[in-house]
């Protein structure tokens, strides 16, 4: 009966340390919601079905990028016929913000930021002028 | 049957010169093609943009630099006080430094220093092509810019030793602390890559002249295709005469100085 103070302290430990990741999920305030993106106000339609850009967005960017740069050919014709320019910049960010909407979706999937940022400019920065 | 030693070595020293025979045959006709393909008008039915410099007119507006600012702004390049870190695609060189030193001893002084813009010379054999290890830069079947893909350099420079014109740039720091404003319309770089002059492919695409061209208040520079006899840049190299920054190097300068 003496033991009996140290199986409780005991008991108590472990379930601490079992429930460990529900408290720290809690203290983080985690949700298993996804994350609220900010979509384009006028606009419904992106590029391609929205079942296509959420899985393959990256692949028709580089399809984009090759096309340009290595192919000479700017233009993009859509799934519903309507023409884009090939641009990262002047055709993504004209409809889609980049930190209500490209950066949410990355830090919530845990992408990081892709490196494109390094050059590519995102618009909302060239409109604050750098000293 | 018998075969002796001697038959042995003289039946192999025959497959030998039948082997060697073919690929001196290989040579012979490869040689022929690439003949064909240099002297240009084989290729005639394709594009060769070049670009004419008439110095006289540029020289009647000294200390202007609209083309390099135009150029600037069009690309986002940065400005940086330390000479190593510069970035240029189209700069000014006295004008005595770009030609061989030998054909302009007697000029006046004055002359000899006046500033004379200068930028990559998109050249028909351009060294910085060969020894890209990435395919990151190449001559354009099309139109014969010498392009850059930006995503695909690794920064090794290899390019920069290859090049006699100096017509490429590093990256050593972030170009974007150097830029006073960011131009959406084309990404920078960033460090660690090579840049250069592409002759405007991005305004070329939607039906403009290259940024130097258009902001030039002298129309000094004529833009157009060398391989077309009747655009503006031929009539002009038909009619005077014209020097190119050391064709005798074999790259095949495409941009000529009226002088
Ligand atoms: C080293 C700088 C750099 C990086 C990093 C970079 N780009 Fe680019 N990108 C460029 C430049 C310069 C162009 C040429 C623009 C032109 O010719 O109009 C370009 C063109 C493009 C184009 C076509 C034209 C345009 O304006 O958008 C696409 C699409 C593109 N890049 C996508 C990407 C993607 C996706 C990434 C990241 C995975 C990326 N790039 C990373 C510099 C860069
Ligand atoms: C004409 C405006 C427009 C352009 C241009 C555009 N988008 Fe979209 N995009 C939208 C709209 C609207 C939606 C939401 C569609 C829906 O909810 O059905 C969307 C959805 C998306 C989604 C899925 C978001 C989700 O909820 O899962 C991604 C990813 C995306 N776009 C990326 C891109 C990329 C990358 C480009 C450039 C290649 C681009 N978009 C260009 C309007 C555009
Ligand atoms: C619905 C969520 C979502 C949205 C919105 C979204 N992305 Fe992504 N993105 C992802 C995921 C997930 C990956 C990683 C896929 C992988 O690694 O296979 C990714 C990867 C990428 C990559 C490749 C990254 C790399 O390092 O290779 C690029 C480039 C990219 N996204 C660009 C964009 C741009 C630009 C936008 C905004 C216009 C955007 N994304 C919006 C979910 C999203």
């Amino acid at each position: 009966m003496r033991d009996r103070v140290w199986i409780v302290a005991g008991l108590l430990l472990f379930l601490a340390v079992i429930t460990y990741p529900f408290w720290h999920g809690v203290e983080a305030r985690a949700t298993s919601q996804p994350p609220v993106l900010v979509l384009p106000a006028h606009e419904k339609e992106c590029v391609a079905p929205i079942s296509y850009m959420r899985t393959s967005h990256m692949k028709l960017l580089l399809d984009w990028r090759n096309s340009v740069v290595r192919n000479d050919q700017r233009k993009y014709v859509s799934y519903d016929g309507k023409v884009y320019d090939m641009s990262l910049t002047g055709t993504c960010m004209k409809c889609h913000e980049k930190k209500g909407f490209c950066d949410r979706c990355h830090e919530y999937a845990g992408v990081g930021t892709p490196y494109c940022w390094n050059c590519h400019v995102d618009p909302a920065l060239a409109e604050v002028k750098r000293p | 049957m018998k075969f002796t030693r001697r038959e042995f070595v003289e039946l192999s020293g025959a497959c030998l010169v039948a082997l060697s025979g073919r690929k001196v045959l290989a040579v012979f006709t490869g040689a022929k093609e690439s003949e064909a393909a240099s002297t240009g008008e084989a290729t005639s039915t394709k594009k060769r943009l070049g670009m004419l410099i008439d110095t006289k007119k540029c020289l009647r507006a000294q200390n202007c630099t609209k083309c390099i600012e135009a150029c600037d702004q069009a690309h986002n390049i940065p400005v940086f006080q330390n000479p190593a870190h510069q970035i240029k695609w189209i700069w000014e060189e006295p004008f005595d430094d770009l030609f061989s030193p030998a054909e302009t001893q007697y000029l006046e002084k004055d002359r000899k220093d006046v500033l004379t813009p200068v930028l990559c010379n998109q050249c028909d054999e351009p060294p910085c092509v060969r020894v890209c290890p990435t395919g990151a830069t190449w001559k354009r079947e099309a139109d014969g810019i010498v392009m850059m893909d930006w995503h695909r350099c690794i920064g090794c420079r290899y390019c920069m030793a290859a090049c006699p014109y100096g017509s490429r740039s590093f990256n050593w720091v972030d170009p974007r602390t150097g830029l006073k404003t960011l131009n959406p319309d084309f990404p920078t770089r960033t460090q660690g890559v090579v840049e250069k002059c592409t002759f405007c492919a991005e305004r070329l695409d939607k039906g403009q002249l290259p940024a130097c061209v258009e902001a030039c208040p002298e129309k000094a520079m004529v833009f157009g295709d060398l391989n077309d006899p009747q655009s503006e840049i031929r009539q002009l190299l038909a009619s005077s005469y014209a020097l190119r920054r050391r064709p005798e190097l074999g790259t095949g300068p495409n941009v000529y100085y009226l002088i």
